[in-house]
């Protein structure tokens, strides 16, 4: 069903502000190049503290989205289908991560989960589980900040598909779990697949909230974000080099995820 | 540390402190009517008593805005030497304020305006019973440092080797604050901070760590070559290191120059 959509000319006026926007993104992207100190690169990248960041980072974000997308389809089917009062409240709340800073998340997630926390407290009591400064708190932190992209992404997706494929295959006797699972979820993949990927990309990034709830430890709690921040402190070169190694690998999941999955557009 | 600043990079600086050094109508003479904004850049742990000693600042000196921005000394140093505005720098250690030098961007030489020792923080109560930097090695315990990259992190590490001891950090923070925080959201059992930090947070207790064991770490603090403000930066030096500054920094439980 891929239409020939080469022929489409922009209006003239939104070349300007799509040109601004580009080098607004581009500009700083170049400005990490220029400044990369390409001879020592692989030194400084064959450095254990690299792979150490590197591997906890690809993990914690990838495990971060498995759970964003097994708890955040249903939420965003919750709020996208279910009439309910205080369903405005309960989006607000839901998408709030996305404006809180994450060092006030971070520090939210430690009063609820820390040793002393609401929920942390019983919980290492029942259990002797404790999440702050542990690789499963980086995770939770990572959740916290970047499940909201998913959500808002595939609800949007949930509301705009026609519910008329849905009330057929109800009407064919299919149960309402049965429906979900083969008519709605089918229709919304490419928006949890978009979800997903801006899911794992934010949660890449993370910084503020994984410091403040998980610290900072190599091999079990320093991702790549936090390798960087104290890289800077000491050698700018290798922060650098650390900051590009972030760049290309997103950029290689990123662009290879869209081309692999995601219907092309263009 | 290898800055590689191009050249034109220094014709925007210069271009742009041009533009500042002409559009200021202020003459440096006439101090009382003055309206003027001094950025001062300083380490996260003279937080507290800096922003008292700049509300007494700018009582002396009506017209006159401190502007402060904390951050760890190494972090401070970057954005002063990536160019960015601020008129007097105060460092937690000495190789930071080095380093400015080094870079051009301190022209004057560097004062010591205090000196910080280290004390060990734990939470109010002491639930882990910890008795001194020994308790460093015990597995169980929740130990946080400050990262080796900060100063805390240097010299609590120097403290430690000083002790004989191998410590098992759980976590290595960005800076001494947040290991504070941590300390006194009860989320680790102990820390390495500076004494003043532990008269600043109600949550932690401190234990004093035995003179040859401890480090102390002494504060520069200079004038930046490139101030907007240079006669500002210059009266807030002075301010800093004369007598009514160093009651308000010795009431921190820093150690007066």
């Amino acid at each position: 069903m891929r239409r020939d959509r080469g022929r489409v000319r922009a209006p003239l006026a939104l070349l300007p502000p799509a040109a601004l926007a580009v080098g607004l993104v581009a500009l700083p992207l170049a400005a990490l190049l220029q400044r990369t100190p390409w001879t020592g690169l692989g030194e400084l990248l064959g450095e254990p503290v690299v792979a150490d960041a590197l591997r906890l980072s690809l993990v914690t974000a990838s495990l971060a989205t498995v759970v964003s997308v097994l708890l955040g389809v249903p939420l965003a089917w919750v709020l996208a289908r279910v009439e309910f009062p205080g369903r405005s409240v309960l989006r607000a709340v839901v998408t709030l991560p996305m404006v809180l800073p994450p060092v006030v998340g971070g520090a939210a997630l430690l009063f609820a989960l820390g040793r002393r926390g609401l929920v942390g407290r019983p919980l290492e009591d029942a259990t002797g589980i404790l999440l702050p400064f542990s690789t499963a708190g980086v995770v939770l932190a990572n959740t916290f900040v970047a499940m909201p992209f998913l959500v808002i992404t595939v609800e949007a997706a949930l509301r705009s598909v026609d519910r008329r494929y849905e009330d057929a295959a109800a009407t064919l006797g299919g149960g309402r779990l049965t429906v979900f699972r083969r008519v709605t979820v089918p229709l919304v993949a490419p928006s949890v697949l978009a979800g997903a990927v801006l899911c794992w990309a934010r949660a890449l990034g993370e910084f503020g909230a994984t410091v403040t709830f998980a610290g900072n430890l190599q091999g079990r709690t320093q991702t790549m974000p936090l390798a960087v921040f104290l890289a800077l402190e000491s050698d700018r070169d290798a922060a650098i080099a650390l900051s590009l190694v972030l760049v290309a690998v997103s950029l290689v999941v990123l662009v290879g995820l869209r081309d692999r999955w995601l219907p092309a557009t263009s | 540390m290898r800055r590689q600043r191009p050249a034109w990079a220094w014709a925007v600086l210069v271009a742009a402190s041009l533009v500042v050094a002409c559009a200021g109508d202020d003459d440096p003479s006439d101090e009382t009517a003055v309206e003027a904004t001094i950025t001062v850049f300083a380490a996260a742990s003279l937080t507290d008593a800096f922003t008292e000693l700049a509300t007494d600042f700018e009582a002396d000196n009506p017209g006159v805005t401190v502007e402060l921005n904390f951050a760890a000394s190494s972090a401070l140093r970057e954005q002063i030497l990536a160019g960015a505005p601020a008129d007097v720098y105060a460092a937690a250690n000495t190789s930071n304020m080095d380093q400015v030098v080094d870079g051009g961007a301190v022209e004057e030489t560097p004062q010591v305006f205090v000196s910080n020792a280290l004390e060990i923080a734990v939470p109010a109560g002491n639930p882990a019973g910890v008795s001194g930097l020994a308790d460093f090695e015990r597995e169980e315990l929740l130990i946080g440092l400050c990262a080796e990259e900060v100063p805390c992190g240097q010299f609590g590490r120097e403290a430690l080797a000083a002790a004989g001891v191998a410590p098992a950090p759980d976590t290595n923070e960005p800076d001494v604050r947040s290991l504070l925080t941590k300390v006194a959201e009860g989320e680790l059992d102990a820390g390495i901070v500076y004494r003043t930090d532990v008269l600043a947070e109600d949550g932690v207790e401190g234990i004093v760590v035995p003179d040859d064991q401890n480090v102390v770490a002494d504060y520069p603090i200079a004038a930046l070559a490139d101030a907007d403000e240079p006669a500002g930066a210059a009266e807030f030096v002075d301010f800093v290191l004369g007598a009514d500054g160093q009651d308000i920094l010795t009431a921190y439980g820093f150690d007066g120059a």
